[in-house]
Order: C-alpha cells, then sequence, then structure tokens
C-alpha cells in the first residue's frame, strides 16, 4: 500500500511539474525566438538600470493619415503635449465640436460620439464618448519595436481577385 | 498720550537747535539710501518663487501643477518662475500689484484656501483674476519673454503660424486668449470664451 501511494505521488508529481521541466529545457530555436521579441529591458541584466531610449518627437505635422479599416478612430496628427480632458474641461473639444468647428476648421467628432449606448442621439457628446485618448492617439516619429504585418482589407480582395484571374 | 503728542509735533515743526544743516541733510541722504534700499530688498525677496512656495497653499497647489508643464522644465533650461508671469516688472504696476496682493495675505491669514478642495471651489474665480489682467495689459507678463517680433513663423506648426500671423499679429486676440492653462491645471472652463 505504501508503495503504491509512493508510485501514485511521483506519477502525480510527474504530470504537475512536466511544463515546468519543459519550459526549462527550451530548444535553441524557441530561445532565439524570445530574444527576438522587443522589450523595453531588451537583453539588459535584471541587476543593472537600463539606459532609457530616447523619447521620439510626436508627429505634428496637422495631415490625416489613412485609416487601416473603416472603424479605425483616426489618429492625432498633432501635438497634444498638456491637453487637459477631465471632469472639468476638454480641451480637444474647443476646436473638434460641434459649435467650433467653423472658426477652427478642425474635423468634428462624428456622429457616433453623440449617440448612447441605445443609438439614440444626445444634444452633447455622450458621457462614455467624453475621453478622448481612449481612442484617438498622437504617432510618434519613430521605428515600431514589432513590426507590423496588419493588410487591409481592400488590399486583402485585390489580391484574391488577382490570385482568381490567373486560375 | 496727548502731551507726548503735542511734544513730538512741536519738534517736528521746530527748527533744529543742536544739529548742524550739513549734518542733517548728509545724515537725511545716508538714512534715505538705508531705508530705500531696505525697501526695495525687502521687496525683491517677496518677489522670489523661494517666498512664494513658502505658503503651502502656493507650494502644494499651483506650484505642483507647475512643475510638469513646458515653463518649469524644457530642452534650454529657461524657466519661469512664480513672479516671471504673476508680478509686472515696471515699477508702479508692481507696487500696484503689491498693494493688492495684501487681500492674498488676508487668505492666507485666515485660510481661504487652505485645503485642496477650497483652492478648487475658488479656482475660477481666482484664475479669472489673471486671464482678466493679462487680457487687460495685452499679455504683458507673456510678452516680457515671448516677443512677437522675433518669433519665427517658418520654426512654427502650420496651426500655430496660421494663428500667430492673422489674430495675434491683428491684435484681434492676445496670448491669454487661446494660451489659457498653459502653467496650471484650469478650473472648470463653462461659460468661457472660447472652450
Amino acid at each position: 500500500m505504501k508503495n503504491l501511494n509512493l508510485a501514485s505521488i511521483a506519477g502525480l508529481m510527474a504530470i504537475v511539474l512536466s511544463p515546468v521541466f519543459t519550459s526549462f529545457t527550451v530548444t535553441a530555436a524557441d530561445k532565439a525566438e524570445i530574444n527576438t521579441v522587443a522589450t523595453l529591458r531588451d537583453h539588459t541584466k535584471i541587476n543593472t538600470q537600463k539606459e532609457p531610449n530616447p523619447i521620439p518627437k510626436v508627429v505634428n505635422k496637422d495631415i490625416k493619415k489613412a485609416r487601416n479599416y473603416p472603424m479605425q478612430p483616426p489618429v492625432i496628427p498633432h501635438t497634444i503635449r498638456s491637453y487637459e480632458v477631465n471632469r472639468y474641461n476638454n480641451k480637444c473639444m474647443s476646436c473638434h465640436s460641434r459649435q467650433r468647428t467653423e472658426k477652427s476648421q478642425a474635423p468634428m467628432v462624428s456622429v457616433t460620439h453623440f449617440m448612447n449606448r441605445d443609438g439614440n442621439f444626445l444634444a452633447e457628446i455622450s458621457p462614455r464618448r467624453y475621453f478622448c485618448n481612449q481612442c484617438h492617439v498622437t504617432q510618434l516619429d519613430t521605428k515600431p519595436l514589432v513590426e507590423n504585418t496588419f493588410t487591409d482589407m481592400h488590399s486583402l480582395m485585390k489580391q484574391k481577385t488577382a490570385n482568381t484571374k490567373e486560375h | 498720550m496727548k502731551n507726548i503728542l503735542i511734544i513730538g509735533w512741536k519738534t517736528l515743526t521746530k527748527p533744529s537747535g543742536y544739529y548742524s544743516l550739513g549734518a542733517l541733510v548728509i545724515g537725511g541722504f545716508i538714512a534715505g539710501i538705508i531705508f530705500w534700499g531696505g525697501f526695495n530688498t525687502a521687496l525683491e525677496v517677496t518677489n522670489t518663487e523661494a517666498f512664494c512656495i513658502s505658503c503651502h497653499e502656493m507650494e502644494n497647489n499651483v506650484y505642483e501643477e507647475l512643475k510638469t508643464t513646458i515653463h518649469f522644465t524644457n530642452r534650454s533650461g529657461v524657466r519661469a518662475t512664480c513672479p516671471d508671469c504673476h508680478v509686472p516688472h515696471n515699477w508702479t504696476s508692481k507696487i500696484a500689484r503689491k498693494m493688492q496682493a495684501s487681500k492674498e495675505v488676508w487668505g492666507a491669514l485666515f485660510g481661504t484656501i487652505n485645503t485642496r478642495e477650497k483652492f478648487l471651489v475658488h479656482r475660477k474665480r481666482l484664475a479669472q483674476n489673471e486671464w482678466n489682467r493679462l487680457k487687460a495689459n495685452d499679455s504683458l507678463e507673456c510678452r516680457n519673454c515671448h516677443n512677437f517680433d522675433y518669433m519665427d513663423f517658418t520654426e512654427q506648426s502650420e496651426r500655430a503660424s496660421y494663428q500667430h500671423s492673422t489674430a495675434l499679429a491683428s491684435g484681434e486676440k492676445t496670448c491669454i486668449d487661446c494660451h489659457k492653462g498653459i502653467a496650471h491645471q484650469l478650473p472648470d472652463m463653462k461659460g468661457v470664451e472660447g472652450w
């Protein structure tokens, strides 16, 4: 009985610990892949402080960027340093609100921002769309840390039609 | 009490019986230097950032907020301190502002804004005071450093150069009309023009 117990415990241990053991014995290929993933610390040893990367400049050209898909929130093509968006103020709205666009010639926030979650239109920006930076972000003038392989629907469809024509 | 006052007045109105005219003139001149110098030095002491933030109302609210802005830390290391923006530089306006500041001493003594909550309640009124002052003097304190004549529009972003070369150049707008809240957080801006 005692022997049986020991054997079952050993068996259980093997099952429980097997993922741990396998993670200790990663192959060389896996290691190479792990090391290519960009992190903020890169290969810095745990006991040293990494010298921070220089902070890239915010793109401030005021030129619209194409959207990658129709529902993408447009990115902000200008700096927004110290623009306050809080319960008292929304600096973005001093140009992008419906009332201000004539003066500022900035694009108006889209109609979806006036809808509540039941799809009813409100007179003012809906509270759930109030915090601009939840969806809209500035762009930095720098190389991306990770390559982006996103292909938009338009190019995919184009490719598909080209392929079917070939066959 | 009345007698003392009468003796004092008689002494002041009578010609000097003991001191020579020369001693009085030179003595008066030296005393003048000392008193005027002392007054000016004291005035300049109240015109330093260290003095401003010796009150915790200033240190914990507006000074903390200033720290995150470009007027506190930036690439070239040129800094604006409290009096650079909040105290006029020419003498008469400075004295006028200093006299107004006696109200602020009252506020400090009686703790009008001695907590963050109280400060936020009064924030709009306080901000309005500063906006009105800058609007009235055509943003003089901004212009003490930012000289319009030397602005290089080609170095500015398109939007900035457009606004500066039209509204600002024509005098239709002044700095503070657009640049509110550049050094401190804003109050509730409901009802403020342009918001």
